[in-house]
């Protein structure tokens, strides 16, 4: 954020108020700092999302005028869209980032999909088991993760430090209270923390981050005609390859993502937004949470908080 | 979320200029368990348009309902775990976020049961406000306040938090009484000013009906004070409000290449100025701020909380721990503290009862210690707040004791300050997070600068001879300490030993250090300290306790 100090000079002995999306950030960049002082090994998660983006861009700033003093990875499922991978290749490499993918490459070989195996499953393989993977073989002890405690019931309990066992696991009812800023980093050997620096940013503060920091996004977020199929009562995205299933056939609708996630169980839905500020526009006329397009969350009452206590995200 | 579509470019514009100046508020709601807190929440978020239809959808289908006359039971949409749905309890801190056009909210909705008051304390450590919930039935039934309403009313006290206000709930089944709500009122401002809160107000409300919690009541036409949100969106923010002398806890050290280097950090008080005079703490060295770099560029003043990154005029050692004030300070009187021996408030917060002699891990800003427990100086009886003696302090007491660290510590105390007065207490074997303490003060005059006793006494090799050397000097009333701990690293030992020298203490070490470290340390040690360096690696056993052990 530009801060609204600079600007004028009769400001010069009492700095002005900060405003929430200042406040925000002067708290994110306190949280990556101290975990960057504090664990030996951290990374950051990088989803592609708009989350993400917002992440990497408030690491830059905690770090500047240094470069960013961990590597990031991305847990690739290969069920992602073409123009996230694209998208994540480019900017990365602009901005010198340091970038792992990890890849659960024996689920992959094996067929692993939502279609036979269900969401739950399919995520366990290629999400949460692939996390896992990817932190073990690198050694992280410490990884930074965008997820709000407002998207979801389960991550409103969320610590910004979260404590994982040695399995990677969450225990939502023996967490480590979490006071002030001040927070506990210590660790036995095995076990990790996640931690989550846009713990107290809304889906509004993101965007209008996004919008106030001009920070690029991967443009599934911008409303345009794409070619689609409707799928499990969703609208699916086409792409070069994919196999109709009886019945099904593709037509072109003006449409945009709202959150990101595998192809096959991200919908797409019908929007007019093509800049951010008609996107934010839009997010205040909406009657429904972010998360109701995708397939992960609705399976079963609760099933977020399942997923979380196995490890994932 | 504003409801109405913005249907001008103007419009949105404005729309966006107000989101991007809005200020930002966190609350904490406490009370007995079912006086209403969950269910004041859910009517905050849905009043305000915060809820999403599908959310309010599962709710309103869902298999549990406690809500009486048939309404939407609003509690389901913050008790967010399984266990919480199906109890109906709230078991850990829940955050919730909304946002009016005035200013954005952060809410931590905290647990009732008394096994969750850690909890409580959790939700009030960073609470602008605190919204202490009276069930005004439970009160005609008992006649007075509930223990747990007391409990928690002094727990913001003890936290700090700037306004609390007593929203007097479930008015719709007292008849909207206000004879009722001056009787709780009268109560309530009594324990508040036994407590010493500043600012305390009180709102009749109903969470179920929405009387006065977003919309004024036309059941209480006789209450004409501020609803609850118009009273949140407009109670002044501390934040806002940079009071106080500079600190500047030191992060991280930035160096990116030779020709940067920068000492990231959050200011926690005070105002920090391009071109002003800063101390560094330990070490006393002065210079001058040369730039305040962050990314959107250079600033010419920064203040708490902002996270900034600064560059001073000359090469002054500073490191993650230390921490910058003002070079007036001292003029000034308003020095941080300086000391390894403090008393704080603790609120114990684990199964594992808190034991005098005990050591453990301390965090302070961004200065991790090892703190051992000297003494309890009394328990506060939470419902009397009576003091009463103790050895011991279970889950969810509180008491005042005295802490020894083995470096020391910069703080004010809580009351003045919140971010250089507080402190966790970690457990060493477990590293579970065991204790929230407030500093109330130094607790010994006893960090007058030691004469006669070394600096430094260098051991390599050689720890059981460190040990008996500690303890033969701490015989004889001098104060040493063994620096072998694996919380310091080898590069911070000249920072640590320099901390040590000022506060009058000996530090010991029996590190086996490559010959050439060995010189580098005796040369920056002689350079600061008034006392000597001992190199005991000439010496033997006899020798050095005679030398440093008994020193006049
Ligand atoms: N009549 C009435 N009942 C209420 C009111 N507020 C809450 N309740 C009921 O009191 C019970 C406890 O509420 P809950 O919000 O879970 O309390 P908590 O334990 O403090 O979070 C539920 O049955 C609510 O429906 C109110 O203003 N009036
Ligand atoms: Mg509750």
């Amino acid at each position: 954020m530009s801060s609204a100090i600079a600007d004028d000079a009769t400001t010069l002995l009492t700095p002005k108020r900060l405003n929430h999306l200042q406040a925000l950030e002067a708290e994110s960049i306190a949280i990556m700092r101290e975990a960057v002082a504090e664990f030996a090994r951290p990374v950051m998660l990088y989803s592609i999302g708009k989350d993400s983006s917002v992440m990497l861009r408030l690491a830059q700033k905690a770090f500047y005028p240094g470069k960013i003093p961990f590597p990031l990875l991305h847990v690739d499922t290969s069920y992602k869209f073409p123009e996230m991978i694209s998208f994540r290749d480019a900017y990365t490499k602009e901005i010198g980032a340091e970038l792992i993918v990890h890849r659960n490459e024996e689920a992959i070989a094996a067929g692993a999909n939502p279609y036979t195996l269900g969401t739950q499953n399919c995520c366990g393989l290629l999400k949460t088991r692939s996390l896992l993977d990817g932190l073990a073989e690198g050694g992280f002890d410490a990884a930074f993760g965008g997820a709000r405690r407002d998207e979801e019931k389960s991550r409103a309990k969320e610590r910004v430090y979260s404590f994982r066992d040695s399995a990677g696991q969450w225990d939502p009812k023996n967490q480590r209270p979490e006071l002030w800023s001040l927070y506990n980093s210590r660790l036995r050997k095995g076990e990790s923390i996640r931690v989550f620096p846009l713990s107290n940013w809304t889906e509004l503060d993101i965007w209008l981050y996004l919008y106030a920091e001009k920070i690029p996004i991967v443009p599934l977020y911008f409303a345009q005609e794409r070619p689609l199929i409707v799928r499990g009562g969703q609208m699916t995205l086409y792409h070069d390859g994919m196999k109709l299933l009886p019945g099904e056939e593709i037509r072109t609708e003006k449409v945009r993502m709202r959150s990101l996630g595998c192809l096959p169980c991200t919908g797409a839905m019908r929007s007019e937004a093509d800049t951010l500020p008609k996107i934010i526009e839009e997010l205040l006329t909406f009657r429904r949470s972010e998360r109701e397009n995708r397939a992960i969350d609705h399976d079963e009452e609760g099933s977020m908080e399942v997923k979380k206590r196995e490890g994932y995200f | 979320m504003a409801n109405d579509l913005l249907h001008t470019e103007r419009e949105f514009q404005d729309f966006l200029d107000a989101h991007l100046g809005q200020e930002l508020l966190r609350f904490t709601t406490a009370g007995s368990v079912d006086d209403g807190k969950s269910t004041l929440i859910g009517r905050l978020l849905h009043d305000t348009k915060s809820v999403y239809e599908d959310q309010l959808a599962a709710v309103k289908k869902s298999r549990v309902n406690r809500a009486a006359n048939g309404h939407v039971d609003f509690s389901l949409l913050t008790d967010g775990l399984k266990a919480e749905r199906e109890q109906g309890i709230t078991i850990d801190v829940a955050y919730r976020y909304f946002s009016t056009s005035r200013r954005k909210f952060i809410i931590a909705d905290t647990p009732g049961h008394e096994q969750y008051t850690r909890n409580m304390a959790t939700g009030a450590s960073t609470a602008d406000v605190a919204v202490v919930l009276i069930d005004a039935k439970a009160f005609l039934r008992e006649g007075k306040l509930l223990p747990q309403s007391r409990r928690h009313t002094y727990i913001a006290s003890l936290l700090g938090i700037p306004h609390v206000v007593a929203a007097v709930n479930k008015m719709d089944i007292v008849g909207y009484s206000q004879e009722t709500f001056q009787a709780i009122r009268a109560e309530f401002v009594e324990l508040a000013s036994r407590l010493g809160l500043k600012s305390v107000t009180t709102i009749p409300v109903s969470a179920l009906e929405g009387d006065n919690v977003v919309t004024p009541s036309t059941n209480m036409t006789w209450y004409d004070g501020p609803t609850l949100l118009e009273f949140l969106e407009t109670v002044p923010l501390l934040m806002n409000e940079p009071l106080g002398p500079l600190r500047f806890p030191v992060q991280l050290v930035q160096r990116p290449d030779a020709s940067f280097r920068g000492f990231a950090g959050q200011v926690a008080r005070g105002v920090l100025r391009a071109g002003e005079r800063v101390r560094a703490l330990p070490s006393g060295r002065e210079t001058t701020v040369s730039r305040i770099v962050t990314w959107d560029g250079d600033l010419p003043v920064a203040a708490y909380p902002q996270s900034v990154t600064v560059e001073l005029e000359d090469e002054i050692d500073l490191s993650r721990g230390e921490m910058l004030v003002a070079a007036s300070a001292e003029e000034e009187g308003n020095l941080p503290q300086a000391s390894r021996h403090v008393r704080a408030m603790v609120v114990w917060m684990h199964e594992e009862p808190l034991v005098v002699g005990r050591t453990y891990i301390a965090k302070h800003t961004t200065r991790t210690v090892r703190a051992t427990v000297k003494a309890i100086r009394y328990r506060v009886d939470v419902a009397t707040l009576e003091h009463g003696a103790t050895r011991q302090l279970a889950m969810n007491e509180i008491a005042e004791i005295e802490l020894e660290t083995n470096l020391p510590l910069f703080f004010d105390p809580y009351e003045e300050s919140r971010t250089t007065g507080s402190m966790i207490l970690i457990d060493s074997l477990t590293n579970a997070t065991v204790g929230a303490a407030m500093i109330t003060g130094a607790s010994k005059a006893l960090d007058d600068t030691a004469n006669g006793a070394p600096a430094l006494v260098l051991l390599p090799g050689r720890p059981a001879i460190a040990e008996r050397l500690r303890e033969q000097m701490e015989a004889h009333g001098y104060r040493a300490v063994v620096i072998d701990d694996d919380l310091i690293p080898e590069e911070s030992l000249v920072a640590v030993i320099r901390a040590l020298d000022l506060a009058g203490v000996t530090a010991i070490t029996s590190r086996a250090l490559a010959s050439d470290a060995v010189d580098g340390l005796v040369h920056a040690v002689s350079g600061f300290t008034q006392r000597g360096v001992l190199r005991g690696d000439e010496l033997d056993d006899e020798k050095v306790l005679e030398i440093a052990g008994g020193v006049q």
